[in-house]
């Protein structure tokens, strides 16, 4: 630290002695990280499957578990960022059709271009996560079930004016569309790197964390963040804009939420409206597996870039072993309690007060 | 106690003239639906002066501070700051017109560095634009600086604040409101958890911050620490005032006894009758 004090005269009175300030060793400074615990999971992960599934060791198959771990991973990075602001949101999943649907058949119906109908779908989610973020503000109800309320809302009118509209539970194919191709080549498009599928997810996944890491630990907006998880009633107190943070989070989920919604639609061209149900709990688990905790606060955007990572390799390791995919969910189950055994513990070696 | 003094001094506001009222409370009260939780409460708060709040639990003191820190509007009477009648409609409003608030338990974030709980609601951005980077080199420095001057030691800028002990965490609250300007401090009882040796502290910050011309209000129950460092002393019960004098015109003994529940003890003490 460089001593540039102007007053006062170092005779007046004696400044404490810096040798008391001590530096902490390496492994308690990286113990107090929130990625460690799931850098190793999956470094361990990673090994396990490079032995066990022969057909795991090819570049392709690597990009195709980036690719896998890029549709979870995006939405993941909000809800990430959402926990860590001390809330959660149920209705990311099912959020990600309700976008596509919006899009899907208000272009159908009306014969809008594509993208006047993927700007209506964008404010549309942004309405709704501003909704899960204002009852949550206002009510004080815990975001748990004021999302689980717009998670059955939302899953329910997929369903429902899908089957109005269409006559069947899938949308209409919108490839001939206009504007189509123009947003396929934005949010589902993919190239070839040598032997290599590369998807364009993968790109903007790998530029929402560096944008949600730069936000998390380099600017005001995260500082806000981790304060308003971390202590509500303190950060309201200096003058921290509480409800604004909150609701601002909320929305960037749905903003996201929308973002895979595209993805989806202008991959496949129809969506099946029932899909999606579930997800949220994918996007959870990547955010704790990556050391966020649960109760707000902490974590990192890194640490849910490799939740979802190992998410992705696992779904797609068992396929490659040969193994039977349900022992998927069980795998993730296993994975989720003791990511969260290891976020208890660095917490209480975090906080505890170091004596001496 | 130079040291504090004179950094004290440093970061105050130079246009503070001593005994100049910078908070005036005429018949305020706070209604929360059908409870009265304070009424009539008439307070100064001038500069360079210790007003002490004393009461006993749900006498009306944490009400009080909520109106003046802006956590919660007044419903009746009149808050004029700097001669001007206003309501807070938010902390922010409060801290901009230089009042500051440091709360007993929620001063601080504690799983936040202590560097960013520093500079919490006021970050040093490298731009006004969305996302600027935060300028952390030196808000660490700045904030290592300003705590040494004060005396406070921590190990590591860069460790949670929960890490530190409650005295410090008090003491950090405390400079950080100083450092932003404050003209009014707000303590909510800033000793009441803390011991002996580290009681201390936090009053010799408070007399400290008196003498470098701001309004300090210091919300207690124990009344020995407010007789150290008061000038002015209110003691509230049940929502109302029971008592409110100068220095000059209470000693210690009175408020020990009217914090001790006053003429109510004199009756109980003859009703049991030993």
């Amino acid at each position: 630290m460089t001593n540039v004090q102007t007053s006062p005269p170092p005779s007046t009175a004696p400044l404490p002695q810096p040798s008391n300030r001590v530096t902490l060793g390496l492994s308690n400074r990286l113990l107090a990280r929130p990625e460690v615990g799931a850098l190793v999971a999956a470094i361990l992960i990673f090994i396990f499957f490079l032995v066990s599934a022969p057909a795991f060791r090819s570049g392709e198959s690597f990009f195709t578990i980036l690719y896998q771990s890029s549709t979870i991973g995006i939405v993941a990075v909000a809800v990430g960022m959402l926990m860590i602001g001390g809330e959660f949101d149920l209705s990311a999943g099912v959020i990600t059709i309700t976008a596509g649907l919006v899009n899907s058949m208000l272009c159908w119906n009306y014969g809008m271009n594509l993208w006047v109908g993927a700007v209506v779908s964008l404010v549309f989610c942004l309405f709704i996560g501003f909704v899960n973020g204002y009852l949550v503000m206002k009510t004080g109800i815990p975001s748990f079930l004021i999302t689980l309320g717009t998670f059955f809302v939302l899953q329910g009118a997929n369903l429902g004016v899908t089957k109005l509209v269409t006559g069947s539970v899938s949308s209409t194919d919108i490839s001939k569309i206009d504007g189509f191709s123009s947003l396929q080549a934005v949010f589902a498009s993919s190239f070839k790197v040598g032997p290599v599928t590369v998807w364009i997810t993968v790109i903007w996944w790998i530029l929402f964390v560096a944008l949600a890491a730069w936000i998390l630990q380099r600017t005001r907006t995260g500082n806000w963040i981790f304060a308003v998880g971390g202590n509500p009633d303190s950060a309201r107190a200096v003058g921290v804009p509480l409800i604004k943070t909150k609701i601002g989070l909320f929305m960037t989920v749905s903003f996201l939420g929308w973002f895979v919604g595209m993805h989806l639609l202008y991959r496949f061209n129809t969506l099946q409206a029932g899909n999606g149900v579930g997800n949220e709990f994918l996007y959870i688990i990547a955010a704790v597996v990556g050391g966020t905790l649960l109760t707000g606060g902490y974590g990192n955007a890194i640490g849910v870039a490799i939740g979802a990572f190992i998410f992705g390799m696992t779904s797609l390791g068992i396929v490659y072993a040969g193994w039977d995919p349900n022992w998927f969910k069980a795998f993730l189950g296993v994975m989720l309690l003791l990511a969260v055994l290891v976020n208890l513990y660095v917490k209480r070696m975090s906080t505890a007060r170091k004596v001496g | 106690m130079t040291v504090m003094t004179d950094t004290l001094a440093e970061h105050a506001d130079a246009q503070l003239r001593k005994g100049e009222p910078l908070i005036e409370m005429d018949g305020i009260g706070k209604s929360y639906g059908a409870i009265r939780a304070l009424r009539g409460i008439n307070l100064r708060v001038n500069a360079g002066e210790v007003t002490c709040v004393l009461g006993d639990n749900g006498a009306g003191k944490s009400t009080l501070i909520k109106i003046m820190s802006g956590l919660h509007p007044h419903n009746e009477g009149s808050l004029k700051v700097d001669g001007k009648e206003l309501t807070f409609g938010s902390p922010r409003e409060a801290l901009d017109h230089g009042i500051a608030t440091v709360y007993q338990d929620l001063a601080v974030v504690s799983l936040m560095e202590v560097w960013r709980n520093f500079f919490l609601g006021s970050e040093l951005r490298a731009g006004k634009y969305p996302l600027a980077g935060l300028r952390i080199k030196e808000m660490k420095r700045i904030a290592d600086e300003e705590l040494r001057k004060m005396g406070i030691v921590v190990k590591d800028i860069n460790q949670p604040i929960g890490t530190l002990s409650g005295g410090q965490r008090q003491c950090v609250a405390i400079a950080r409101a100083v450092y932003f300007g404050a003209r009014v401090l707000i303590l909510d009882e800033p000793t009441a958890a803390l011991g002996v040796k580290q009681s201390g502290v936090v009053l010799k910050y408070t007399a400290a911050a008196r003498d470098a011309g701001l309004g300090v209000v210091f919300i207690t129950h124990n009344p020995h620490h407010a007789y150290l460092v008061g000038d002015h002393f209110i003691i509230l019960k049940l929502g109302g005032t029971v008592l409110d004098k100068k220095r000059s015109e209470v000693g210690l003994d009175e408020l020990t006894t009217q914090m001790a529940g006053g003429d109510e003890l004199t009756e109980l003490s003859h009703e049991l009758g030993r």
